[in-house]
């Protein structure tokens, strides 16, 4: 569904990716990892075209879109939604019209259909009663799950989280990731994530990928990631602490 | 590095500049002959530009007005001529000082709101989660502040004009005695349609650069506080001084 073949980019004259391979398996939850500055947001970026590779190509769905500019880009990005690091919800915007703007701007969408389905994604993120409020009255979990509401209303077929639990503290990053994997396995969608969160993303995640160096170093399911033989690598996600060696499995 | 080659690549930088402003600006207009028209965006802009700067706008008008006058009445009253004192004040606001004072105080009041506000946008993503939302930020922020600006700016030196024409009259009139008759009657006689279609002209212009250039500021801003600050600063002075160069070519044109 979402692929990256010899993806390469550099940004201000520094070369930060420098032929990412990676096939991301649909309706599964991918994480990828890597050290501060490998290009881990900058890879999210290329996916959905928001930067573009200077060499290489991003298919999905059969479709390159790595060329593709204005209408027919816009076409591809319907299919997705995106939760960014400071969720950048818009600031002037309540808690319930950030939910509704995608509805309203992109379908049309007007009166009380729009309010229901608001209505049920913030129930589901466990923000019911709060669409009154600006993003500033919030707390960092409650802004995280605000973005995520609206990145579910549109039922997109692929979601993409940048650090969602940035910030976070630990408790609040694990609420964050618990519903990011029940939504996942309610809705089915296809999702990528990056995170720093380890070892908890090997209780969550269906694949890893490790970035480093510019380059997919490593791509496979938690438990088998976990038994690499690349010492930089088994360094990385020791210091994490324990590992759960199998996906944790948690009620939808 | 010689000297001249500094001065190309100098240049060189500015006119790729230029280039990358006008093709911003042509983007965003050709945004509105496609739907939607997002006709309330371009409303709470128009309030934010235009209703939200006229408190400023009559201050700074009325204050013009009266020490025109002032200034007008000492020197007239040399030459026995205090009667032409409504025509003095009158063509000043019309012709030159409304178009450029209102634009000025636009650019101080909302123009580099503008730029903030776009610029903390880009800084913290608002700007490409549009862009993943597939809604051209383009045709959703910037088309309607332009579009605003080009309406709101000309409005404003209206009312600039009126407000500095009594701010002329209290001071001259009421204050210093001239003939509150031959105050208008000089009005009327030297004021002719061509100083009022060439402030219009003016303002419309003006609105569009102050819109134009503090969008583009804030669009392209560097992603820091300090280069938010840079893009703040440089959108108001681009702006103030591109009125006043366009405010002379525009002038030496009608005369």
């Amino acid at each position: 569904m979402l692929k990256l073949v010899g993806v390469t980019k550099m940004l201000g004259g520094q070369p930060v990716l420098r032929g990412i391979d990676l096939d991301v398996p649909e309706g599964k939850l991918t994480t990828i990892i890597g050290r501060s500055g490998e290009g881990k947001s900058v890879l999210l970026k290329h996916m959905i075209g928001l930067l573009q590779p200077d060499s290489g190509e991003v298919w999905v769905d059969g479709v390159e879109i790595s060329r593709l500019r204005g209408h027919a880009l816009n076409e591809v990005r319907k299919r997705f939604a995106m939760l960014f690091q400071g969720a950048a919800l818009f600031d002037s915007l309540t808690v319930f019209e950030n939910v509704a703007f995608p509805l309203r701007e992109r379908l049309r969408m007007k009166g009380p259909e729009v309010t229901s389905r608001v209505d049920e994604k913030l129930e589901q993120v466990g923000l019911a009663g709060m669409g009154h409020k600006f993003p500033a009255e919030l707390s960092g979990g409650m802004r995280k799950r605000a973005g995520l509401a609206r990145a579910l209303v549109m039922q997109p077929e692929i979601i993409l989280f940048d650090e969602p639990t940035t910030g976070l503290d630990p408790l609040m990053a694990k609420s964050i990731h618990d519903l990011i994997t029940s939504m996942q396995r309610k809705f089915g969608f296809t999702a990528v994530m990056v995170s720093h969160e380890i070892p908890e993303i090997f209780g969550i995640s269906d694949y890893i990928a490790m970035l480093k160096r510019g380059k997919i170093a490593v791509m496979a399911e938690p438990a088998e990631f976990q038994r690499t033989s690349d010492p930089e690598i088994r360094e990385f996600i020791s210091v994490g602490g324990t590992m759960p060696l199998t996906k944790v499995v948690s009620a939808g | 590095m010689t000297l001249l080659a500094l001065m190309g690549r100098w240049a060189l930088t500015y006119v790729a500049e230029m280039g990358r402003m006008l093709i911003f600006m042509v983007a965003s207009f050709a945004w509105l002959a496609r739907p939607p028209l997002r006709g309330r965006q371009i409303i709470k802009q128009l309030h934010f530009i235009g209703y939200k700067s006229t408190f400023v706008v009559v201050l700074t008008a009325a204050f013009t007005g009266m020490v025109l006058a002032l200034q007008g009445y000492y020197t007239l009253r040399k030459f026995g001529s205090e009667g032409l004192l409504g025509s003095a004040v009158a063509i000043s606001m019309i012709r030159e000082l409304g178009p450029v004072l209102a634009a000025l105080m636009v650019t101080a009041r909302a123009g580099s709101a503008i730029t903030a506000e776009i610029g903390i946008m880009r800084i913290t993503e608002q700007i490409d989660a549009l862009d993943t939302m597939a809604i051209n930020p383009l045709q959703y922020l910037i088309t309607p502040k332009l579009v605003a600006g080009l309406i709101g700016v000309p409005l404003l030196v209206a009312i600039f004009d009126v407000v500095g024409i009594y701010g002329g009259h209290l001071v001259g009139v009421e204050l210093l005695g001239v003939n509150a008759g031959s105050y208008w009657n000089s009005i009327e006689s030297a004021v002719e349609w061509k100083d009022v279609y060439g402030g219009i002209l003016k303002s419309v212009s003006f609105g569009l650069i102050v819109s134009w250039v503090c969008c583009y500021k804030g669009f392209y801003t560097k992603m820091s506080a300090e280069g938010l600050g840079t893009a703040t600063t440089e959108a108001v002075v681009l702006s103030s001084v591109l009125i006043l160069i366009w405010d002379y070519f525009l002038t030496s044109l009608f005369m």
